[in-house]
């Protein structure tokens, strides 16, 4: 396919898209609803385009002998779902939901679990005064840990409050900054995608 | 205790093996967990989108202007083929494109326009005292917009403001990093309950 090709059907995409948003007539809302459909179907193509290449790439990699029993194990994993879910279907009590709650969940929720003691022992190593941001950012985060656990209330009545105020005012002021910028990058990267000076998601070296 | 309990449980240990060092028994369950994960995700693409948005309503209420993201999905598996991998710029052209479309309105509504009306608001109450926290929330937003305002130096009024955003930044980071915490430790509290109530039996 030709990348002019790619670039008008973006740029058209883009601006029937951009434009629908201003009207209220039933066609605008029609191909609204129906490109966003279409958009949820051409992406779920796209992740079983990654299965399948996940897939390839395992059973190459288990050819070559490289980490033979985890490949496998991953592979195993992979089919276990979709075959219980042909058996029994992915209703209550099916074979399908009880691998997910008895493999997948406990798993899933251990790995985040685990993420506490490497912020911890990060935080431990990295935490230190040595600046005025630096000692902001360690009070802010001791505040917030000491209102949050279970001393933070009989340690000092203040300290709930504190934490709230400082939660709802000067951290809200700097996440509502970040957002501006975000929307702001947002808007821009999208308008030079559909313009076509941003080309990089066409791939290539031309 | 019954089997779901004792692999549950038996793969919490497995995970939190890593606590010891990385190790055959951990990399075991993370193969695992991808796999399962992977195959998960699998299963509910295909019902609730393929199935539902797709071959039903084309094969069986006969929508066919269905065959439109069915042909343009089928394309994206050119990227297998050197001689069609060009073929599935077609469909991302169509994502891209219409997801920038989509994105700019909404962007400018809830990024921008939402996040400034709710900061211009009266810095004095009705008894004319000022208002500590609506001059603090003001402030934090434009000393933090001045940091990120690179396109000149920041020296003067522009560096002394941006000085002042780094400080609600670390205020941003040192809260979010506190709640983070505090989750991860929730849910891992969580985990120690159920190795051992539901699978150890040492604790009630």
């Amino acid at each position: 396919m030709n990348r002019r090709v790619a670039l008008v059907i973006c740029f058209g995409f883009g601006v029937v898209m951009f434009a629908q948003y201003f009207s209220k007539h039933p066609l605008a809302r029609g191909v609204n609803q129906a490109v966003l459909e279409y958009w949820q179907i051409i992406f779920a193509f796209a992740l079983l385009l990654g299965v399948v290449s996940f897939f390839q790439n395992n059973i190459k990699q288990i050819g070559h002998g490289s980490d033979r029993p985890y490949r496998t194990v991953s592979l195993v994993g992979l089919l276990a779902m979709p075959v219980a879910a042909v058996i029994g279907g992915i209703g209550a009590g099916s074979p399908f939901l009880w691998i997910f709650e008895n493999v997948q969940a406990p798993m899933q929720s251990t790995v985040f679990a685990l993420l506490a003691f490497f912020v911890a022992s990060a935080s431990f190593r990295g935490f230190r005064a040595r600046s005025v941001p630096a000692a902001i950012l360690l009070g802010a985060a001791i505040l917030i840990l000491l209102s949050r656990s279970a001393i933070g209330g009989p340690l000092s009545g203040w300290l709930p409050d504190t934490a709230d105020w400082i939660r709802h005012h000067p951290s809200m002021a700097a996440r509502r900054a970040i957002l501006i910028g975000i929307g702001l990058g947002s808007l821009t990267t999208s308008l030079r995608v559909i313009v076509g000076i941003e080309r990089t998601w066409l791939g290539g070296k031309k | 205790m019954d089997v779901g309990t004792a692999i549950a449980g038996v793969l919490t240990l497995a995970v939190l093996s890593f606590l010891y060092r990385d190790n055959p028994v951990y990399k075991m369950a993370e193969s695992l967990l991808i796999g399962v994960s992977i195959g998960y995700t699998l299963v509910v693409i295909w019902s609730s989108t393929l199935v539902d948005l797709l071959f039903r309503p084309l094969f069986l209420d006969g929508m066919l202007p269905l065959i439109i993201p069915l042909v343009l999905g089928l394309l994206m598996f050119g990227r297998f083929h050197r001689a069609t991998s060009s073929l599935s710029r077609l469909p991302i052209a169509v994502m891209i494109g219409s997801g920038a479309g989509v994105a700019i309105p909404a962007m400018l509504d809830a990024r921008i326009l939402k996040q400034l009306s709710a900061t211009v608001m009266p810095v004095l109450t009705a008894s004319g005292i000022p208002d500590l926290s609506a001059i603090v929330i003001i402030g934090g937003v434009v000393t933090t917009l001045c940091y990120f305002y690179f396109s000149r130096e920041h020296k003067g009024a522009l560096g002394s403001a941006a000085t002042v955003g780094t400080w609600f930044l670390m205020v941003f980071f040192g809260t979010t990093f506190g709640y983070t915490v505090m989750s991860r430790m929730s849910t891992f509290i969580g985990r120690m309950e159920f190795l051992l109530t539901e699978f150890l039996h040492i604790a009630n």
